[in-house]
């Protein structure tokens, strides 16, 4: 795999309007049993052509609902879109009917189960052929050649045999390999991949994150990826997302984000994963529990969880501002960044 | 066989808040269910002390009187008088009395068979489940109705023997549900851990699987008692039921039937009330399953 | 430590029924687990690695008793579990307690934590005296990190990592010598998890106890363990203390299972070899002949489909089942 990631190759402040996605302010409410919740509070972030970014958070943190969002499939009618804006270049994909029109054809996504999004009845090729034979009319012969063509290229073993298997015929990482070639087939500028390797076993994993990695790369298409695992996007992702509560929490290219981390949030969970080499030693693990969405604190949503936390915090909402001292593009949303910077990652 | 709950094994969970159940759903529907058997279980529990009922009496001068007439004591009979000059509504508290104990007694019967046996052929499964479940499935095949009127005629018709009829051609629908539930329930997780902290068979069935089948259970028997009100009904009506001396709804609605064409009030009356109770527990059975257990509906 | 082990497992088996879908009858029998041995010394912690259907799973409930091993030994504290009446069993098993994957599914929704602990009491009234269970459960509550006021409260109102604690607490309510943790931390966010992990150490060092610590999460494994053995298909591959398994993996799947681990900051270490084995694991109902990993094994020869590797000392490194062992040593990390 090799590794793009050195952060100097991406431009420094580039202008918003450079970007073919474009999230602003995004606000997505869910009316619940126990009251309303705020699911994204407030995010912000930008995607440039033939990027990977990697949208990070644990449990609770608004990464798939932003996805959602994104792709107009908030489930309906608990959940809607109450603030903000996406943009995806230059098209409002909150106007309605944008998005259902650019899904599939422009953006696509793979999900984290790849079983309950393909259809059990009908042959895994038909499944791929459809998109052709549905968005460009294709006949049911050139769309069998190109489903057979796509999933070459996605890496299934005797391809020609499998076009008429059904989809439980299919191990956990083939069926992944449908579902990504399912997402190439109108080739997409945007691909947005929810947990993609999360269900799978860690060798396996290792095969989807190269396949993705070499076809973001062939296809030049730009690429989110939606994880809870840091070490899973270390290799493959330019930059980072970090939500924490539904708030973008801190940004930046990944080194400057892995290795200097200006939010508390981002530092403690780098010092709560157990590395494979080097020396052990105990783990310095964030203090209480993810954030419960309906009672959230004032002020900054990490301040429970926190070390730094002061009467600021309590007071005031963070905003998200560049990291002191810091590589252009580095932000973070902490009233005391530069303490955090000062003080590094717990172990590095 | 059910399963309760998702898969939880992987790690993560999404992000989606606990979308918004229908918590209210069939609010009105439970409500509307619950203040009509109120009325009904107030009527029958306190009806018969307000007003006297003597089954054996007769008066003639005030024989077939329509609904609203005064009778010659000057009391008011507003649902009229039988063929003897028995008070219509009087015989019909009376009737409520017995449906209902009927009702609640056959379920108490025939729910205890059905839990013991549905928690047996589930929990332990294996040729002890196949036996049971086949018994069931023999049982089902029979038309309940018939099969009831059969066993009626051997044991002669007595309160009691109209329970354990009814009983008989009822516990199958709970053995279903609480097989499913112990099959669901004996493989969770946390049963696994009684087991692995030494909890044996009894305990693991009293403290896991039991209380995890209780409110199927309920939402059956809730479905069930209006059945079974009117399986009795029928039984009387048919004379295989209640003995004449106490008069449940299918009595009442018999004797009318000569009289229909002169005064049908007196079967039309206890029908309407009949109808109108297990319509009710229908409803409030229909919204406690949507509510409590989605699963069931094909029950 | 002594060099008597707390737990010794020579040659398990366990296997299940495979049925035809029509007729229920069994047609052939899935061996999940096919011939395991490994000790686990007291105070130790072992480590049990592998991917879906390797069963390393089975291998823990087997060894509580939630499966029947179909042969083989379970020597528990000098006991042999596996021909041991079920009375005495009970007495046995006591020690031997597990902590399960799922923080959610294993709790029970319907009972009080305090409740929860202290059914182990209940059902061996010797150990707390049931005028003693109320203090005892605070108690434990405590030690596990959790605030004892709660005890009364049910699991759905707690989060993930504080539902997992209060199975630990209800794994120590017997006072085992060893614990079993199946997957234990897997269902955790991150920062959750590293919680957790931190009160195993403290708990295995404060009270002495032994971990047979099962996880499918190398990194994790590392951290905790002792001596770790890596399963594939039913049987252990590899075996060898913490450190050198990690430095000098022999065989080809260790080596590949090692080099698939995200690493969270790969451009601060030199670049390593990158091993990705094709394919998924074979289904455990129809194994492959002699080495069950020469499918996707680069390494494969034709005397891996004919002949079974041991898994044995091979030219003084640590036990491992593969043919080429001699050569493969060093040829990792």
């Amino acid at each position: 795999m090799t590794a793009t990631d050195d952060p100097t190759v991406i431009p420094a402040g580039q202008s918003p309007a450079a970007a073919l996605l474009d999230v602003r302010d995004l606000r997505v409410e869910f009316s619940t049993s126990a009251g309303p919740v705020t699911a994204v509070d407030g995010a912000s972030f930008e995607v440039r052509p033939g990027e990977t970014v990697a949208l990070l958070g644990e449990s609770g943190s608004g990464k798939s609902v932003t996805a959602q969002a994104i792709l107009g499939i908030v489930p309906k009618p608990a959940g809607r879109v109450t603030g903000g804006s996406i943009e995806y270049a230059g098209r409002d994909l909150l106007a309605p009917g944008t998005a259902g029109s650019l899904r599939g054809r422009e953006i696509a996504m793979v999900f984290q189960d790849p079983l309950s999004s393909l259809n059990p009845v009908f042959r895994v090729g038909a499944q791929i052929g459809e998109m052709f034979r549905k968005h460009r009319g294709a006949s049911r012969k050139q769309a069998r050649a190109e489903a057979l063509d796509l999933m070459r290229r996605v890496g299934i073993p005797a391809a020609e045999k499998r076009l008429d298997d059904y989809p439980h015929q299919f191990s956990g990482g083939m069926r992944q390999r449908v579902m990504i070639a399912m997402a190439l087939a109108l080739s997409p500028k945007l691909l947005i991949a929810d947990e993609p390797t999360t269900a799978l076993d860690v060798t396996v994993q290792a095969q989807i994150m190269q396949l993705l990695a070499r076809l973001q790369a062939e296809e030049g298409m730009s690429l989110v990826l939606i994880t809870h695992d840091l070490g899973v996007v270390a290799d493959v992702a330019d930059r980072v997302v970090m939500m924490y509560a539904g708030r973008v929490v801190e940004t930046g290219p990944i080194r400057e984000v892995y290795d200097h981390s200006a939010h508390p949030y981002t530092a403690g969970l780098m010092g709560s994963v157990p590395v494979i080499d080097g020396p052990r030693q105990r783990l310095t693990p964030i203090q209480g529990s993810p954030p419960d969405l309906l009672h959230l604190p004032s002020g900054c949503s990490f301040r429970p969880r926190c070390q730094y936390a002061g009467t600021i915090c309590a007071e005031q909402e963070p905003p998200l501002l560049p990291a002191p001292g810091r590589m252009p593009g580095h932000q973070s949303a902490c009233h005391h960044a530069d303490q955090v910077l000062s003080q590094g990652a717990p172990h590095v | 066989m059910t399963s309760t709950e998702l898969d939880l094994t992987t790690t993560t969970p999404l992000a989606t808040p606990v979308t918004a159940r229908k918590s209210r759903a069939g609010t009105a529907r439970i409500r509307f269910g619950l203040i009509v058997i109120a009325v009904y279980v107030v009527a029958a529990a306190i009806g018969p002390w307000l007003i006297d009922f003597d089954s054996v009496a007769t008066r003639t001068a005030d024989r077939l009187k329509p609904p609203g007439s005064r009778l010659s004591d000057g009391s008011l009979a507003i649902f009229g008088t039988d063929q003897v000059g028995q008070d219509l509504l009087a015989q019909m508290l009376q009737g409520a009395r017995i449906s209902i104990a009927v009702g609640l007694a056959t379920l108490l019967l025939a729910g205890t068979i059905g839990v013991t046996v549905g928690i047996a052929a589930g929990y332990f499964g294996g040729w002890l489940d196949g036996v049971l479940m086949r018994l069931a499935d023999i049982q089902l095949a029979f038309p309940s109705i018939l099969l009831a009127i059969f066993i009626a005629a051997l044991l002669g018709p007595s309160v009691v023997n109209v329970v354990i009829v009814l009983a008989v051609s009822n516990w199958v629908t709970f053995a279903r549900v609480a097989r499913g539930q112990a099959l669901a329930t004996r493989r969770r997780e946390f049963v696994d851990a009684s087991r692995t902290l030494g909890a044996g068979t009894w305990r693991l069935i009293r403290r896991c699987v039991l209380p995890a089948s209780v409110a199927p259970v309920l939402v059956v028997a809730t479905v069930e008692i209006g059945h079974v009100i009117l399986a009795e009904a029928s039984l009387s009506f048919l004379g295989l039921g209640t003995p004449a001396s106490t008069p449940s709804w299918g009595v009442t609605i018999a004797n009318g039937r000569n009289y229909l064409a002169d005064a049908w009030w007196i079967s039309t009356v206890p029908g309407i009330a009949l109808a109108f109770l297990v319509i009710s527990l229908g409803v409030l059975g229909d919204a406690l399953r949507d509510r409590y257990d989605p699963r069931l509906r094909s029950l | 430590m002594s060099d008597t082990p707390l737990l010794s497992v020579r040659d398990l088996h366990t296997s299940f029924p495979l049925r035809s879908s029509v007729l229920r009858r069994t047609v052939g029998h899935i061996q999940a687990v096919a011939g395991v041995s490994f000790d686990v010394m007291p105070g130790g912690t072992l480590g049990l690695v592998g991917e879906s259907g390797s069963g390393k799973s089975t291998v823990a409930r087997t060894i509580v008793g939630l499966e029947q091993a179909r042969s083989g030994s379970i020597v528990f504290d000098g006991e042999e579990l596996t021909s041991l009446p079920k009375a005495s069993m009970r007495r046995v098993r006591r020690q031997l307690q597990m902590i399960f994957q799922d923080p959610y599914a294993s709790l029970n929704p319907r009972a009080t934590v305090e409740q929860i602990i202290t059914e182990a009491w209940e059902i061996h009234p010797d150990v707390v005296p049931r005028n003693r269970h109320h203090a005892e459960a605070r108690e434990l509550l405590e030690r596990v990190g959790l605030n004892p006021d709660h005890a009364r409260r049910y699991p759905h109102q707690f989060s993930g990592g504080q539902r997992q604690r209060i199975g630990i607490a209800r794994a120590l309510a017997l006072r085992p010598k060893l614990v079993i943790c199946d997957e234990a931390v897997s269902a955790l966010d991150v920062s959750v998890q590293a919680q957790v992990l931190n009160l195993l150490a403290d708990l295995r060092s404060d009270l002495g106890l032994a971990y047979l610590f099962i996880a499918h999460d190398l990194s994790v494994v590392r951290h905790i363990s002792d001596q770790v053995a890596v399963m594939y298909l039913g049987r252990i591959v590899e075996t060898a203390p913490q450190e050198e398994l990690f430095t000098r993996p022999i065989h080809p799947y260790t080596q590949a299972l090692l080099s698939a681990v995200p690493d969270p900051k790969p451009w601060t270490r030199p670049p390593r070899e990158q091993i990705i084995i094709g394919g998924d694991v074979p289904s455990p109902a129809d194994p492959p002949s002699g080495c069950r990993f020469r499918t996707r094994c680069w390494k494969a020869e034709d005397v891996c489909a004919t002949t079974e590797p041991a898994l044995e000392i091979r030219l003084d490194q640590h036990p491992a089942a593969c043919h080429f062992a001699a050569d493969l040593a060093g040829a990792g990390r």
